[in-house]
């Protein structure tokens, strides 16, 4: 719009008129308005403060905490700093958000699939377990496998015993633990590299089929590689192992390695919720999918289970993803009701303990909030990538 | 390639199919059609019994349905203690609201009630003064119902300044002269500046009074009836309590979130850069949170933000967490709406000469808010669920009231627990099932009606 339109003689139009002189004008206001409420909160919080004898800065962190934590990745005890906690729980978050993603992705994709079952009974159970458990609150859930399920165990003396090597009570449940000896790191460093190798090797099969359309058999070669590597390992270096094996003392268990009920109960309710919800995105997923290349895949004599995951679910992908990635944030986001019932999360630790301990809501509650923020945007930006990746190229 | 096999004789028939329709079909079908669907079927048979059993002997056929006291239930180990619940409804129900006060909560949920199903009904007549009246006039008339009302506010805004109340003490049902003088004065001072800054704008003098001058008197009309004293006594939200709560928390927020949520959406759609950037970090940043540090937020933080801050409830912090929280998740389903909304409908009312307020309020947002009430539906089913974390800011909510109640030691049973829950289960499950089939109707004719366009087009 470069022509002015004609006017008649003696109207002027008025440069305030123009819309980018009016974006401006809006915009400018608006940036005056953010700094106005900015500036206001930052003068009450500091009368606040003042008034209220608050320290502040982040002193805090270098200080000796004096609690102890009752699950820990990393050692942790009471002469450790506070910003070491905030380490146990960040990493107690991301422990419990990344096995309830694993547990949470197979579970819902079992249930999706099996609601879209020709048999009456498989999909109307599916389907019952989607309705009820997406219709009550996680917290509802967490609790109820805490209180109702977990801690309602048999105390330690009327452990159910499993072999009597597993002993489940309501204190948790307590395995026995492998305890390597001097070379143990090369064991598992071994693993590792059997694990990069077998990825290696599917790929590389993989760009094979694709090339010559010859199916390669693979699964031999990559067992070999991820459990024989380790082994040969361990025997050629001789690693001693021993059996941490627990034995009821008093009141309690000692030694092996004991799941604590609290974490156990997080991680139940929050793959089982966050299933239903898959579940529910895998079925749309899935129907998305025209039903002719269904039958054009089973009228090249493949068998259901090929259908499904040769043609099927790479096609259903694309559909899946997106709010995929939103239901691992949502679980992420969720694991924070760890608070609920005490395990020991970045929430827990950092937004509960060491804010009561220390009192010093603003830098804490800013640190906690920021780091769920930097979680949220680093998986939706690889999530992103995924997507861009596999998302149908039109040619 | 050479062929490896060739079938050199036509095979023989096989026999007819057992059935192909029928209830025999149906059941060779569905259920027993391979070895591994017997399978299946016997072992998905098995799970139904194994839990369905115990739980309809738990809730039905060994449950106690009479008693004082624990005693009633402290023999039963495999049923429920109903009883339990009965001695506690109006806890659950109400929280610690005062006994002889229970009908104004009462008035509310039937209120509630009256107003909500003709506007969930599509076909039940007079849309826009029931979405005005359960909007507008509901949240004012429970808040005056719920906490007695008579807030007795001190300034406006003219007020601050000049010290009305030393001169004019004139009261009347509770609504001080000094306030409305202040008031008054305060609104027709602020209508005659903006008035004279849309001059500028070129926009009439008469116009900009005209709609100041109707929002500030509609402004009065909201706020009257709290300043108003009813002759109802002060409840505070501290005495609030279950499902009461509950409910508040969940309303409340999706009925603040929508305003909040309709301008995040429309400044993440603008074309002014900052606004833009503005709306997508303020959405981004609370949809990146979790809810719990959202309310500790509010119970820790939001103090130190605001004068006198400490003197806010603590429902009322909770609300205003829950509020920006909700907002932002709001404004993507509205987002959502809008980009549904053909270009053609812009063009056109920019044919017409509509700016961009009207553009919005007449052409676009009736459209974008109408295709995703089934999201606005979704995201209170989300609320709702949601409203279950106040409990950890020590509100009780329906779930924390009955958590609660399994200290007591007169009801101190074997069952006790099992109870709460099942009875805290049906409750959110009634609500939430109820509500995702509503939404679930909603889109199916949302989905009819834009097959029966797009058929009658062709």
């Amino acid at each position: 719009m470069t022509d002015v339109p004609v006017r008649r003689a003696g109207t002027r139009a008025s440069w305030i008129f123009r819309p980018r002189v009016r974006s401006a004008i809006i915009q400018i206001l608006l940036v005056a308005l953010v700094a106005l409420i900015g500036w206001y909160i930052f003068r009450t919080t500091r009368q606040n403060i003042a008034a209220q004898r608050l320290v502040t800065g982040f002193d805090f962190f270098w200080v000796e905490s004096g609690f102890s934590i009752s699950q820990t990745l990393i050692p942790f005890n009471e002469n450790n700093t506070y910003a070491r906690a905030f380490l146990v729980g960040l990493l107690n978050t991301l422990f419990v958000s990344a096995l309830g993603v694993i547990l949470a992705t197979g579970i819902g994709f079992l249930v999706g699939i099996g609601r879209l079952s020709q048999n009456w009974i498989i999909s109307r159970l599916c389907g019952a377990y989607v309705e009820v458990i997406r219709n009550l609150p996680l917290l509802f859930q967490i609790l109820f496998w805490y209180l109702a399920v977990l801690t309602a165990l048999p105390v330690p003396r009327q452990s159910i015993s499993i072999f009597n090597e597993i002993f489940v009570n309501n204190r948790g449940i307590t395995v026995p633990k492998f305890v390597f000896g001097e070379g143990g790191g090369l064991v598992f460093g071994a693993a590792a590299v059997g694990v990069l190798l077998a990825l290696i090797v599917s790929w590389l099969a993989r760009s094979r089929t694709i090339a010559t359309g010859k199916l390669v058999q693979v699964w031999p070669i990559n067992l070999a590689l991820v459990l024989g590597l380790p082994l040969v390992c361990f025997f050629y270096f001789g690693v001693s192992i021993s059996i941490d094996q627990p034995v009821l003392k008093g009141f309690n268990f000692v030694g092996g390695l004991r799941i604590i009920p609290e974490f156990l109960a997080l991680l139940i309710a929050l793959a089982t919720y966050t299933a239903a919800f898959i579940a529910e995105i895998v079925r749309a997923g899935i129907l998305a999918v025209p039903r002719g290349q269904t039958e054009a895949a089973s009228a090249l004599g493949l068998r259901r289970s090929k259908v499904l995951r040769l043609v099927v679910v790479p096609q259903a992908l694309r559909v899946i993803v997106p709010p995929l990635t939103s239901q691992y944030l949502n679980l992420i986001k969720n694991s924070s009701l760890a608070v609920s019932i005490g395990y020991p999360d970045l929430v827990s630790v950092f937004a509960g303990t060491t804010l009561n301990n220390t009192g010093q809501a603003i830098e804490i509650l800013g640190i906690t909030m920021l780091v769920y923020l930097c979680i949220s945007l680093v998986i939706s930006l690889a999530m992103n990538i995924y997507n861009r990746r596999i998302a149908l190229k039109e040619r | 390639m050479s062929a490896a096999f060739v079938r050199e004789q036509t095979l023989p028939p096989r026999a007819a199919p057992f059935a192909a329709t029928g209830a025999k079909a149906w059941v060779m079908q569905r259920l027993f059609a391979t070895p591994r669907d017997i399978a299946m079927t016997v072992i998905g048979f098995a799970a139904f019994v194994l839990i369905a059993m115990p739980l309809i002997r738990f809730l039905f056929l060994d449950a106690v349905w009479r008693g004082e006291n624990r005693d009633a239930c402290a023999h039963v180990l495999t049923g429920a203690c109903w009883p339990f619940v009965a001695a506690k409804f109006n806890q659950f129900i109400y929280g610690f609201y005062p006994l002889d006060q229970l009908w104004r909560p009462n008035i509310v949920f039937a209120l509630g009630a009256v107003l909500l199903v003709p506007l969930a009904i599509p076909s039940a007549p007079l849309k826009r003064l029931n979405a005005l009246l359960f909007f507008v006039v509901y949240p004012v008339v429970s808040f005056v119902l719920l906490t007695g009302g008579n807030l007795n506010p001190e300034h406006f805004i003219l007020g601050y300044v000049i010290r009305l109340e030393d001169h004019v003490d004139f009261v009347w049902h509770g609504m001080r002269a000094a306030f409305w003088l202040d008031y008054a004065f305060s609104s027709l001072a602020l209508s005659l500046a903006v008035a004279l800054i849309g001059r500028v704008f070129g926009t009439p003098i008469s116009t900009a009074l005209k709609v100041m001058v109707g929002f500030f008197a509609l402004l009065a009309l909201l706020i009257a009836p709290t300043d108003a004293d009813f002759g109802l006594s002060w409840v505070e939200t501290r005495e609030w309590g279950g499902l009461l709560v509950t409910l508040v928390v969940a309303v409340t927020g999706i009925v603040a979130a929508l305003p909040i949520g309709i301008l995040l959406a429309l400044g993440r759609r603008s074309e002014m850069r900052l606004v833009r950037w503005a709306s997508v970090a303020f959405i981004e940043f609370w949809r990146g949170v979790p809810l719990i540090t959202v309310l500790f937020f509010a119970t820790y933080m939001l103090p130190l933000f605001l004068p006198g801050g400490a003197n806010i409830e603590r429902l009322v912090r909770a609300l205003i967490g829950v509020a920006l929280f909700s907002g932002a998740y709001m404004a993507e389903v509205v987002r959502g709406g809008l980009a549904a909304v053909p270009k053609g409908q812009y063009e056109s009312a920019a044919a017409l000469g509509l700016g961009y307020w009207q553009t919005m309020l007449l052409i676009i947002l009736p459209q974008a808010l109408t295709n995703v009430i089934p999201g606005i539906v979704n995201n209170f089913i989300g609320l709702f669920k949601d409203t279950t974390l106040v409990q950890i800011v020590a509100i009780l909510d329906l779930l924390g009231q009955i958590r609660s109640a399994f200290s007591d030691p007169n009801w101190a049973s074997p069952t006790t627990l099992y109870t709460g829950f099942a009875f805290a289960g049906a409750i959110y499950f009634a609500f939430c099932f109820a509500m995702s089939r509503y939404s679930l109707f909603l889109e199916r004719r949302a989905g009819a009606s834009q097959l029966r366009m797009e058929t009658n087009r062709t």
